[in-house]
């Protein structure tokens, strides 16, 4: 295969995406340890972290614009480039919801513990573990393995439901808790909406693929 | 959407050298179909069999079936001095002939006796260049020579010569190759207006060209059809790894 | 550093040398023919009146001119045009469009033989064909002689002419639907016609030249004749008589003479390229 100037470029834009990836997974496990450990400094690292994240989706978009631009890629090479250039935002989010994550633990972790952290980590483990496969997935460009991931949601959506009516039957016992219950609560909808991206992510592979757009399609 | 032209396991050879490989393809009526591929490829001599214009090369050969509205035009009572006047063909370089403006759009008119009077003449080279968009730009020099044009609007000249004649499919071989981007455009935009009335052909070495004006694009190698499919499907998930390969520029 | 800039140097002074040699050579080539006109003219100039380019040639001492040469010379050569140009642009035309095969080739090697055949042989040919024949000889006979030597010039040229024609031109006007002939006709002869005027005029002022197929075959006359059936005077053949005659007042005429048929074929040269121009 010969060499062209595309290919360098489509290169960066792939590690960049990576590396993205790779801080927005450390953010997430960062917002949790903070939680279960109640290490509000590891907390305000995370929300430190968050403009460092901020600052590469713009150097991506830049980027994927510039590409567009100048390498006026076709085929494959374009699927690539809007892959990445919607990818990124979606993984901004991700980590905005661990930053709001961390800044929940830091309001908690003030208050005693309300109960034992069990759902709520493994919820986030679930969580972290489709979002490392979905990146290992467009990597590997793996179509099916991303239809796998995206069957995964329901698990997540399915321990929000047991979380949220748990923390509400705590409320309902014990009023005084309803602060603390209620920021718990932010926290397994965050988890909750990281699922929902994390699937979107999982879209765009299937689309970098085969580029089939499979978003709001009943058939996956 | 109903077949202008179809050709079926078309066969072509310049003497013992065979320049296309069993071709079969469907061109639709109105829209725009591209040929694109590498130099070489048989892009060229293809669009060239649809109007037997390969006739003039005495050890050119073709056999296979091209119909055109069904009829056949290597059958052997075709009157090729009619099938050119019904598919029209552009060149790569602009070609005027050396006479006036209005006598470059009026000859195709007067050798086919297509006009009534000086009226009708006069009438049916102005739509010509009304309809090649090039009216405005020379309506007040009509009888000053057409060299005297821009590169454009000589290429311009060239489609309205071929429009005169009332054909119902052009063909086009590079029409924009030689042309400034500014120029291109102005070709691009006519093309895609043509289409409304006519069967468009087109053969492009510029790819962006082909994903801009056509409907459908035909990917041509080594005088074989590798890939024939809608533009928009053509320029984001090919088919054939050897398209990919193509229109991505891996190789060249 | 000091060695780009060396080459730098002799490479000016070989560019420069370069553009002297050759401006020297086209000096010569020019001075030569500028000097020939002037001497030409200064000699003729004096002996040309009005009675010189009417009168007929008469005894030596008592005057006499060349009208009736100006007119066998323009006769001759209109009757050489006449069959040679229809001739020679028509085999041009053949050995371009459809030379390809061996009668092409053939025609255009004997072409090349007899544009270089002495043009005296031409004479003899038509001396031996038609001036026998008829018993006598004739301006019919000198035309024919004349239109021999220019129809291989003119064929040559006029194929090379065409051959200049971009086939696109060609392809544009069969993609119209126009028959080859037509093609041919109105496109390619009409693009190539500067050029085939160029070839017409070369060969026009080559048989206007022309003295010794004319001894044979035209003769001379030394009365105004306008009939093709008769003897015929003309330019060269006079100018020949009176440079070889043994009086000084003949060789003057000789040099006006000359004057005139130079001056002839440059105003036929100028008035075929006005009314030929490139209008488009």
């Amino acid at each position: 295969m010969e060499h062209r100037i595309i290919d360098q470029q489509l290169d960066l834009l792939r590690d960049k995406l990576l590396l993205l990836g790779g801080m927005t997974e450390k953010a997430l496990h960062r917002a949790m340890q903070s939680l279960t450990e109640r290490d509000s400094d590891l907390a305000r690292k995370v929300l430190e972290e968050d403009k460092i994240i901020n600052q590469m989706e713009l150097e991506i978009d830049r980027l994927s614009v510039e590409i567009l631009a100048l390498q006026q890629p076709a085929a494959h090479d374009l699927r690539f480039v809007i892959s990445v250039a919607k990818i990124t935002p979606i993984l901004e989010r991700i980590a905005d919801h661990a930053t709001n994550i961390a800044d929940a633990a830091i309001r908690i972790n003030d208050e005693p513990q309300l109960k034992s952290y069990i759902d709520l980590p493994a919820m986030a483990q679930n969580a972290a573990e489709m979002l490392r496969t979905a990146l290992d997935a467009f990597t590997t460009e793996d179509a099916a393995l991303s239809r796998e991931i995206i069957k995964q949601d329901q698990k997540i959506d399915a321990s929000y439901k047991r979380v949220f009516n748990e923390l509400i039957e705590i409320m309902i016992d014990n009023p005084s808790t309803t602060a603390s219950a209620a920021q718990l609560l932010f926290v397994a909808k965050h988890i909750e909406r990281i699922g929902d991206y994390v699937k979107d992510i999982c879209e765009l592979n299937v689309y970098l693929r085969e580029a089939a757009f499979i978003k709001h399609s009943p058939k996956i | 959407m109903e077949s202008k032209i179809s050709i079926s396991n078309l066969n072509f050879y310049y003497g013992k050298e065979q320049a296309l490989h069993d071709i079969t393809l469907e061109i639709p009526e109105r829209q725009v179909v591209a040929f694109i591929g590498p130099s070489g490829c048989g892009k060229s001599t293809f669009l060239r069999t649809l109007n037997r214009m390969n006739d003039t090369i005495p050890i050119a050969k073709a056999d296979g079936t091209v119909l055109i509205d069904g009829k056949d035009i290597y059958a052997p009572n075709t009157d090729v001095v009619a099938l050119r006047r019904k598919v029209g063909m552009v060149f790569q370089k602009s070609n005027p002939f050396p006479k006036s403006i209005f006598e470059n759009i009026a000859y195709g008119i007067r050798i086919n006796r297509m006009y009534e009077n000086k009226a009708d003449l006069e009438q049916k080279v102005g739509k010509a260049l009304h309809d090649a968009a090039l009216w405005d730009e020379v309506k007040d020099r009509l009888n000053t020579s057409a060299f005297g044009l821009s590169g454009g609007q000589q290429q311009r000249l060239c489609i309205a010569r071929a429009l005169a004649v009332q054909p119902e499919v052009i063909l086009m071989d590079e029409p924009a190759s030689a042309l400034d981007p500014i120029a291109t455009q102005k070709i691009e935009e006519l093309i895609v207006e043509l289409k409304k009335q006519y069967t468009i052909v087109i053969v492009t070495h510029n790819m962006q060209q082909a994903a801009r004006v056509s409907d459908r694009t035909a990917f041509f190698m080594l005088g074989k059809l590798v890939e024939y499919n809608a533009t928009q499907k053509m320029f984001t998930n090919p088919d054939e790894r050897l398209t990919e390969d193509y229109i991505t520029g891996r190789f060249g | 550093m000091s060695n780009k800039e060396s080459l730098h140097r002799r490479r000016k002074i070989v560019s420069s040398l370069t553009t002297t040699i050759t401006a020297v050579c086209a000096f010569f080539a020019i001075a030569v023919l500028l000097i020939i006109l002037s001497y030409i003219f200064v000699r003729g100039i004096a002996s040309i009146n009005l009675q010189f380019l009417v009168d007929t040639p008469k005894p030596v001492g008592e005057g006499g001119g060349i009208g009736n040469a100006i007119v066998g010379s323009v006769l001759m050569t209109l009757l050489a045009c006449v069959i040679g140009l229809p001739i020679g642009i028509g085999a041009g035309v053949y050995l371009a469009e459809f030379g390809e095969n061996l009668f092409g080739k053939t025609v255009r090697f004997l072409a090349d033989t007899l544009i270089g055949v002495p043009s005296i042989i031409v004479g003899i040919f038509i001396y031996t064909l038609v001036v026998l024949p008829m018993g006598r000889q004739s301006g019919l006979a000198g035309g024919l002689a004349l239109a021999i030597i220019m129809i291989p010039i003119v064929a040559r040229t006029t194929e090379e002419m065409i051959r200049l024609v971009p086939d696109s031109m060609r392809e544009a006007a069969l993609a119209l639907g126009a028959p080859q002939w037509r093609v041919t006709w109105n496109i390619v002869l009409p693009a190539a016609s500067t050029g085939i005027t160029t070839g017409a005029m070369l060969a026009i002022a080559r048989i206007s030249g022309e003295t010794a197929p004319l001894l044979f075959t035209a003769l001379n006359s030394r009365f105004y004749n306008y009939f093709y059936d008769q003897p015929m005077a003309s330019l060269t053949v006079q100018i020949y008589n009176y440079a070889t005659g043994p009086f000084d007042v003949e060789h003057k005429m000789a040099w006006a003479a000359t004057l005139i048929l130079i001056t002839l074929i440059l105003a036929i040269n100028i008035l075929v390229r006005f009314l030929t121009r490139k209008r488009f």
